[in-house]
């Protein structure tokens, strides 16, 4: 281990001649392989198990507010997402890659991502994009550019408006009373945003509020996310970076003018804790270099107070996170790490 | 206190539990010895002795006129059967001395002075070049070359690498136990040559006896040398870490640990030089771990060079039925053999016999998770060079420093997409280097 040289041991194949001295084999031969001989025992399924693992608790809370309408979206997206995926392995005729868990966990963060009352079969649709387009037309798992799940919901965004922002509020709401319908109602973005009002952090928090199935709950992502980091199946810094910039420039545009949200609020409305923990750190759209994180991080914290600010839509997550993706590739070409002993004399 | 490390790295398991506590045995002479001429990095030896020739043990077999090089010696005493190609453990087939033994040894030692204390340096340089000394942690540099440093590099420190940061060899963990001696008079000669002053013994914090034991021994002794405990990581025994680690500095890129004034010996090579130069002895003979749940039973073993490995794991019961792979050395920089009729050569610190289908299972395609760039001691982007090479991009290789590369497998390692990255970097590195030079 001194010095840096090896003799390659990459190429060597053992000769097939039997009367060669090599072979006087009185047992199995020994498998040749180039080292290093040992390996970690994590592997791609078992830290996409992991995540879909890690999103359970979010799942539990949601069929808890919302009820089965929110188990049926959320088992339709799945199975969809993995009938989508099977159906691009045949067309491409390569192995099924359902054990590899990705297609799965597209299926659910798209099921997160939409109110319960969105209609089953634009779920589908939705779903199918995500897979077939976000995915495999890139190249598959590790390929693509894009989150898959944030790509089919910015399609739906696109195709169904008005049903995607139809929010149906937990039966267990307390505020029925301020609802016409009792059915229906703004998400506390949308209502803030379009009717400058406020909602309960508490019941931001807990999740006891309208909004998309893993977009109510924070305790519950910050469990499964928190699990994750620990994990180190998710780089700590880009939901740092992310929420970080999002609390202190909201802070800061709070204090400027009192009329915006105070951050606290920044940090529990629409999806933003999902985005953090679960979407910015998908790591196949985020950077691979430790600098790279903090900037996309903080990039999409800008973004995000921007957009839910001065742009036209109430949320920002999934733009802020998707403009990020694009600008992935970038990110890590100008990021390179300094060589070890680059610089030094 | 803190243990002093680098950066990054990774921590596979250890697994030194199946020797570590193993006194040293010797192994018999074996009736036949094969001594490559390649043995190091530099040219390789010629024959100076014939068929039929008889030798004595510790004379001069094989030499080069080159100065990157070091001369081989016969490792028994008796007649030489053959002067043929032979397997090399590392893979290639190449020209080898075969030694029949006729008897007990009877040794042509080296001229030594009677106290190596006053005697000058080149003499002991020289001495050390007779002996056939080369790094014996596994890279098999040429030692006398290491401590003939370039006037303008000032050296003004020492480290002896005491680590061995791989899982499973104990070869110098037992041997700082069992010639803690040797090891530190080694120490003294390999400073008295650099004429540098300070000297620092680094350890890995997982052999505390080796650490207490060296200290205790300092103590006594009227050596002055600073033992260093080291925190447990990966590759702690590449070069590059270790002065990091000790001393904090960096060797810059593309530069040689003398460019920041430090010279790095193995325990093994002091062991070596102390042998030469007290006792007259030519590097004949090193530690060999014989590890692994492939093995029966797992021994330290001091073996004659030469020696087939054939002949080292009979010694320790056999492989069992089980056993799927074999490699020399560790098993992150250790190379696959697949005919154990290879001899054990200087640079053999272990041979290590596994049971699991060696290399992991199935691939899946990057997945761009930034492991093995948090793994990479050397502050390199595994994914892309092994992108690179694969898609022989050599340029772009070249630019984002794939001839750092340490080789030391970390990303491999860490992968869970199982992607070749060393593998490919290395394949990588031999192209850019041709490259490179075909340019200048
Ligand atoms: S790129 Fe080279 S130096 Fe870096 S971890 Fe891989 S083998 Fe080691
Ligand atoms: S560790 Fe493997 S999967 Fe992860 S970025 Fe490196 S090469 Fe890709």
């Amino acid at each position: 281990m001194e010095e840096k040289v090896i003799k390659n041991d990459v190429k060597v194949k053992p000769k097939k001649n039997p009367k060669d001295k090599l072979f006087k084999l009185d047992r199995q031969p020994l498998i040749i392989s180039s080292s290093p001989h040992l390996n970690t025992t994590d592997s791609v399924p078992k830290i996409m198990w992991t995540v879909i693992i890690a999103l359970l608790p979010a799942v539990v809370l949601s069929i808890y507010y919302f009820g089965l309408p929110a188990l049926w979206m959320m088992s339709t997206c799945v199975i969809s997402a993995g009938l989508a995926e099977c159906l691009m392995n045949k067309l491409k005729g390569e192995e099924f890659t359902i054990p590899d868990g990705s297609a799965v966990i597209t299926g659910l963060l798209l099921a997160m991502t939409l109110p319960p009352s969105f209609t089953l079969t634009s779920a589908i649709i939705g779903t199918v994009f995500a897979i077939v387009i976000g995915k495999h037309i890139f190249g598959g798992l590790g390929f693509n550019i894009f989150n898959p799940a944030l790509l089919g919901r910015a399609f739906l965004q696109a195709c169904f408006p008005v049903a995607i922002t139809t929010w149906t509020f937990p039966k267990t709401d307390v505020y029925l009373s301020k609802i016409v319908d009792g059915v229906t109602a703004a998400t506390p973005l949308g209502l803030f945003k379009f009717e400058g009002e406020t909602s309960d952090l508490f019941n931001m928090f807990w999740g006891n509020i309208g909004g998309s199935l893993g977009e109510t709950s924070a305790i519950s992502i910050i469990i499964g996310g928190g699990f994750l980091l620990i994990k180190k199946y998710a780089d700590w810094r880009i939901p740092v970076s992310y929420l970080g910039t999002v609390f202190l420039f909201g802070a800061i545009m709070w204090w400027i003018n009192p009329k915006y949200p105070d951050p606290t609020f920044h940090l529990l409305s629409g999806g933003l804790m999902l985005g953090a923990f679960f979407m910015a750190t998908d790591m196949v759209t985020s950077p691979i270099t430790p600098k790279g994180a903090w900037i996309f991080g903080i990039g999409a914290g800008i973004l995000l107070v921007v957009i839910r600010l001065f742009g036209g839509l109430p949320e920002g997550v999934m733009y802020s996170i998707l403009l990020m993706n694009a600008v992935t590739p970038l990110i890590n070409r100008y990021t390179r790490p300094k060589f070890f002993g680059e610089g030094s004399k | 206190m803190k243990l002093l490390s680098f950066k990054k790295g990774i921590h596979p398991k250890e697994f030194k539990y199946f020797t570590c506590n193993k006194q040293t045995e010797v192994l018999s002479i074996p009736d036949e010895v094969c001594i490559p001429l390649q043995q190091h990095i530099g040219a390789p030896c010629n024959p100076i002795v014939e068929k039929g020739d008889e030798v004595k043990t510790g004379q001069i077999i094989g030499r080069s006129e080159s100065f990157v090089s070091s001369p081989v010696h016969s490792t028994v005493t008796g007649k030489i059967k053959t002067i043929d190609s032979y397997l090399h453990p590392a893979g290639t087939k190449t020209q080898m001395i075969k030694i029949q033994r006729t008897g007990d040894d009877d040794w042509q030692l080296l001229d030594v002075p009677k106290n190596w204390q006053l005697a000058s340096t080149d003499e002991l340089k020289s001495i050390v070049n007779e002996a056939g000394i080369v790094g014996l942690g596994g890279a098999a540099f040429p030692t006398h070359i290491k401590l003939a440093p370039p006037e303008e590099k000032k050296i003004d420190s020492f480290i002896l690498n005491g680590c061995e940061c791989e899982p499973f060899l104990t070869s110098d963990h037992r041997a700082m136990l069992e010639m803690t001696d040797e090891v530190l008079d080694g120490m003294a000669i390999i400073m008295k040559v650099l004429g540098v002053k300070k000297g620092y013994i680094g350890i890995e914090n997982n052999k505390p006896d080796a650490i207490s034991q060296i200290t205790r021994k300092i103590q006594k002794s009227d050596y002055n040398f600073t033992v260093i405990p080291l925190k447990v990581k990966y590759p702690q025994g590449a070069e590059k870490m270790l002065i990091e680690a000790v001393l904090k500095r960096k060797v810059p890129t593309g530069g040689l640990p003398m460019d920041v004034g430090v010279v790095v010996n193995n325990v093994g090579t002091a062991i070596a030089v102390a042998n030469a130069v007290i006792d007259g002895k030519p590097l004949v003979e090193r530690i060999v771990t014989v590890s692994g749940d492939g093995v029966t039973e797992p021994k330290n073993l001091m073996t004659r060079i030469g020696t087939s490995f054939q002949k080292l794991i009979d010694e320790c019961g056999g492989l069992k039925e089980e056993t799927t792979t074999v490699y020399m050395g560790g098993p992150m920089m250790g190379i696959s053999q697949w005919d154990l009729s290879v001899p054990v050569v200087k640079a053999t610190s272990g041979i290590v016999c596994r049971t699991d289908k060696s290399t992991n299972g199935t691939s899946y395609p990057c997945i761009q998770c930034g492991t093995c760039v948090s793994a990479c001691p050397m502050f390199l982007l595994p994914t892309k060079l092994a992108r690179y090479s694969e898609h022989k991009l050599l340029e772009e290789a070249n630019k984002t420093g794939i001839l750092n590369c340490v080789e030391c497998g970390s990303c491999a390692f860490v992968c869970p997409s199982n992607i070749p990255l060393v593998q490919w970097i290395r394949i990588g590195k031999l192209k850019v280097g041709e490259m490179v030079r075909s340019k200048n």
